[in-house]
């Protein structure tokens, strides 16, 4: 009975998000403060009770309860509890309601942390949240309920959660990823409420940024986490494939990043504002096409959810209604005023501006790179495939222009910056780099171009922020005192960009340096990857709590020191029976020793998979970095610091005196 | 004993062909070749998989594929012949880096064509914007005029 | 003027649109043959049934026929065999097997217990003229004109529906043409 009760809440849901949509923007428009005031009541409503169906679709998996079709489809008794918990979310109507929820979330945490801003402008940007909402819960109701059941006939177990899934990664990877994809909806809402108000200003830009940031640092972790993920439990040792579904998590990451660069600019200087709304707008669009391209089955991938033409349909109508209906409204009311702001050539302004560019080219180049063999089919021109080799030749370039640019960048300043004064800065910076570069190159053990360029880049971003640091740290009170008084925001930026450089570093080491072989071995043999030897001790198996496994025991040494014994196996789920390799890593800040159990060739002798990583860690760590970054600047004072004018205002006068009062404000 | 009878039983359960004529892993003779056999292997999709190279794939046709890689490389076959090969009996499906020719222009063209566009934007701003300053930041007397009388106005109101 | 160009994105996002929309329903899995409009690879393969007695390109020539790609460890070849012995006995369609990457002798028993519906089955062991073919899983089915060339490949099943509306058409076109 109970699971009805969840759908029944999702229609209730739907009903607060029909009124979330209409009645504040309706009062917004028409200066109804009272219908105004809805907003934020609507949003927790809704919030709670997209909470109760999340809540009770949990429930029916930790209960087993499998007359619930989803629940029976992804889950079994035999699994752990945590990966029931997850399993909420490993499969397409399950993982809809998580992003729902978040969307909820979302949405309420708006309505929670904006007492400041003004009452109209919340109105609509919580309207627009609701609109996004409606859209959602029509889909899940309509297409896609995870409430459907299989009475009479309940099955007596489940079909398991697919093994893949059966890990951490799933617990944590997509929530991370669905906090930063539908927590850009929130900078398309702030866009749409500005475009429709017409006040697009410094304070918009600076209202919308905290909440860009954080979507996007969220996106970030999301995006390391699974590709740390597909590395240790895939058993090839990769970190990223430039898989459609990888690309449709990059996209909206990249545009993100152009935003959060571009909202600055516009907060600063009350420049690109066009462009920053055309930026939120397509960011958030990038984050729709994602969940399109996952769940249509348009594109191949391994990652792809069971698709459906219905469903598919559905969903491109929800795309195509809510990205046209958001440009139109961009092309109708954006402003095209010229603003009269001068910008010197190297100003910091330009600088971001290029940085926009870099950015959206990269966009453009895995939008246009995923979607090719799409276009060309429809043409009837072929079927190519895109993959790795064209993505990793393209992108680099700009990955590397990029960072070049950001070290630059980095000391530049608002509205003019001087040339001259600029390349003198940079010169000891670029030696220090071109220095550490080379150091690099021979300790990896050979010059390969496209690995100097890579670290290059690294290094030089990396040199130049704490370059910047240690001259605006500078201080007559001491460098202690210099350093506090740099803003939150100040250092948000430093430890962004450093995380940018760890990233780009691991990236290039680990791609020009990494060995891979695939050797045949048998109990007793030896082999070698790098310097490393491994040797194959035995074979055994071991049984798990849903699976069996066969794991060897290989030991790894270094120059005749020991340096770990490793247990790949392969495991045999007991359900759905497919076989899955889990590699045997050992970790280390610097390097990764990765072995992995291949086919079975012949008697003992099995196809074993080794392969030196060195810096892969740092691929993910650069996240993190980039990530608290972006947590760290939203903390800035600014966003703290009450408006004391208005607080007082409002504790005094009942009736403001006229224009003295608003020149005050 | 019972231990071998489980483990050759957990064997068979596994969907692998194990027979006689199974190719071993490769040998090479040196390292250069190794690097080249798996260049060549990461490039090259499997027709039936979802997304994936032959290197990583357990398919029966992805080994089919490795194999005849392989023996190519030993005939001393260049990696277009080898690729051309694979290429003319499966489909340009199973390569990875699509050859540049009429249809695949545009593609290869992206960043080239979207760097220089935003170069000529950016420029285009620099340029006005300096032609802007050339034109003369200075008010025009009646702003000035228009200036100097807010300032007094808010001085007026400040002192109140 | 500027306001016109902020009309483009819009107008790229309706275009996107029309191309995922075509999109939706189709199997992105799906390959056409490399070889449509070529000749059947060279081989030199036995006949199943005679050891002895050597089967070449030759075997395509003077008539329209289907060449269906199976073994005994397909399940799925299996489920069209009726379908085939139907269209062989039935419909009169000339239909040459390819027992790709089998046994000899399990290949013969299933034949004899199942019913065989080929003209003759070439014995393809290794897989080379799979290989060659472009053959990626089991079944397939080719449709070959008079004169050996490659007109078609489709991959999956074949029963009546795929019959009437895939490779009828084309098996009656390429007799007439001939």
């Amino acid at each position: 009975m109970y699971p009805e009760l969840g759908q029944f809440a999702l229609i209730l849901a739907l009903l607060l998000a029909v009124l979330l949509s209409v009645v504040p923007l309706v009062g917004s428009v028409s200066g109804r403060d009272n219908l105004q005031a809805f907003a934020r009541p609507l949003s927790a409503g809704l919030f709670v009770f997209v909470a109760i169906a999340f809540a009770i679709l949990t429930y029916a998996f930790l209960i087993d309860d499998f007359s619930v079709a989803y629940v029976a489809n992804n889950s079994n008794s035999m699994l752990p509890w945590y990966y029931k918990f997850s399993a909420v979310w490993g499969g397409h109507e399950g993982s809809l309601l998580l992003w729902i929820l978040m969307l909820a979330g979302w949405t309420l945490a708006v309505a929670v942390f904006s007492r400041r801003l003004p009452s109209v402008m919340i109105a609509q940007v919580l309207a627009v949240m609701g609109m996004i909402t409606v859209g959602f819960l029509l889909f899940t109701i309509l297409t896609s309920n995870p409430f459907d059941r299989m009475l009479p006939n309940v099955p007596a177990d489940g079909n398991d959660l697919n093994p893949l899934l059966q890990d951490f990664g799933l617990i944590v990877h997509p929530p991370m990823l669905y906090m930063g994809y539908v927590g850009f909806s929130v900078a398309f809402a702030f866009a749409i409420a500005a475009l429709i108000n017409g006040k697009l200003d410094a304070a918009w830009a600076r209202w919308s940024r905290p909440w860009t940031t954080v979507a996007w640092a969220f996106l970030s972790l999301g995006i390391a986490l699974g590709s740390w993920w597909a590395y240790y439990e895939l058993g090839w040792g990769g970190w990223w494939f430039w898989d459609p579904v990888e690309n449709a998590s990059l996209l909206p990451w990249l545009s993100g990043t152009a935003l959060i660069h571009s909202l600055a600019v516009t907060e600063k200087r009350g420049v690109f504002k066009s462009w920053t709304v055309l930026l939120a707008i397509v960011t958030f669009s990038l984050s729709l096409l994602g969940t399109f391209l996952v769940r249509s089955g348009v594109l191949t991938s391994v990652h792809a959810f069971a698709s459906d033409p219905e469903r598919g349909t559905f969903l491109l109508a929800l795309l195509a209604i809510t990205i046209v209906s958001s440009l139109i409204l961009y092309a109708v009311r954006a402003p095209v005023v010229h603003v009269r702001a001068r910008y010197g050539s190297m100003s910091r302004e330009i600088f971001l501006l290029l940085n926009n560019v870099l950015l959206v080219a990269a966009t453009l180049l895995v939008l246009i790179g995923t979607l090719y063999p799409l276009v060309l089919d429809y043409l009837d021109m072929g079927r190519l495939s895109i993959g790795e080799p064209f993505f990793n030749l393209t992108f680099s370039p700009l990955a590397v222009a990029t960072g070049l640019l950001m070290g630059a960048g980095v000391f530049s300043r608002w509205k003019k910056t001087d040339g001259g004064w600029l390349g003198r800065k940079l010169l000891w910076p670029l030696a220090v780099s071109l220095l550490a570069t080379t150091a690099v190159m021979v300790i990896y053990g050979g010059f390969k171009p496209w690995a100097f360029v890579g670290c290059f880049a690294a290094v030089w971003v990396s040199v130049a922020t704490l370059w910047d640091l240690w001259d605006k740290s500078a201080s007559r009170k001491g460098r202690l005192h210099g350093l506090k008084r740099q803003s939150r925001s100040y250092y948000g930026m430093v430890l962004g960009h450093l995380g940018m450089a760890i990233t780009m570093a691991g990236a290039t080491v680990v791609s020009n340096y990494g060995i891979e072989r695939d050797v045949r071995m048998s109990p007793g043999d030896t082999a070698m990857v790098g310097d490393y030897q491994v040797e194959f001790i035995e074979i055994g198996d071991r049984r798990g709590r849903n699976f069996t496994a066969q794991y060897g025991t290989f030991e790894v040494t270094l120059d005749g020191e020991a340096v770990s014994v490793l247990y790949p196996e392969k495991r045999q789920y007991l359900v759905q029976t497919s076989v899955m390799t889990e590699a045997g890593i050992d970790a280390g800040l610097f390097r990764d020793v990765f072995v992995a159990v291949g086919e079975r060739i012949i008697d003992d002798a099995w196809a074993i998979r080794l392969q030196y990583k060195p810096l892969v860690r740092w691929l993910w760590l650069g996240s993190i970095f980039m990530a608290a970054g972006g947590f760290l600047a939203i903390a800035d004072r600014r966003y703290r610091v009450r408006d004391k004018v208005t607080e007082k205002r409002a504790a005094n006068a009942p009736a403001p005196r006229g224009d003295a009062a608003e020149a005050l404000s | 004993m019972a231990r071998l009878f489980a483990l050759c039983l957990l064997l068979a359960m596994l969907p692998l062909t194990v027979s006689a004529d199974e190719a071993n892993v490769q040998g090479f003779d040196n390292l250069a070749e190794e690097q080249r056999y798996r260049d060549l292997i990461s490039e090259l999709r499997c027709p039936k998989c979802q997304n994936q190279n032959i290197a990583d794939s357990n398919a029966p046709i992805s080994k089919d594929m490795r194999d005849a890689v392989y023996l190519m490389m030993q005939d001393g076959a260049s990696d277009d012949a080898i690729v051309s090969s694979l290429v003319d009996r499966f489909g340009e499906f199973v390569r990875y880096n699509p050859e540049v020719d009429r249809r695949t222009f545009l593609l290869w063209a992206t960043p080239a064509i979207a760097v220089g566009i935003g170069l000529l934007v950016v420029g285009g701003i620099v340029i006005r914007s300096r032609r802007r300053g050339e034109q003369g930041a200075s008010l025009t007397a009646e702003e000035q005029a228009r200036v100097n009388q807010l300032l007094a106005g808010e001085d007026r109101n400040n002192r109140s | 003027m500027k306001r016109l160009f902020l009309f483009l994105p819009v107008i790229l996002v309706i275009v996107l649109g029309v191309v995922l929309f075509a999109g939706i329903g189709k199997d992105p899995n799906h390959l056409d043959s490399a070889l449509i409009g070529k000749p059947v690879p060279a081989f030199n393969l036995s006949d199943l049934a005679d050891a002895e007695r050597q089967l070449d390109g030759e075997v395509f020539r003077g008539e329209v026929s289907l060449l269906n790609v199976w073994g005994t460890w397909c399940p799925a070849c299996r489920d069209e065999h009726d379908d085939l012995l139907w269209l062989a006995e039935d419909k009169g369609v000339r239909i040459i097997g390819l027992n790709y990457k089998d046994n000899r002798e399990d290949a013969l028993v299933w034949l004899e217990r199942l019913g065989d519906p080929y003209a003759v089955t070439i014995y393809d062991p290794r897989g080379t003229l799979g290989f060659d073919l472009g053959v990626y899983g089991a079944p397939e089915t080719y449709v070959i004109d008079a004169e050996g060339i490659v007109r078609h490949r489709h991959v999956g099943v074949v029963n009546e529906k795929v019959w009437k509306e895939d490779l009828e058409p084309l098996v009656t076109r390429y007799r007439e043409g001939a």
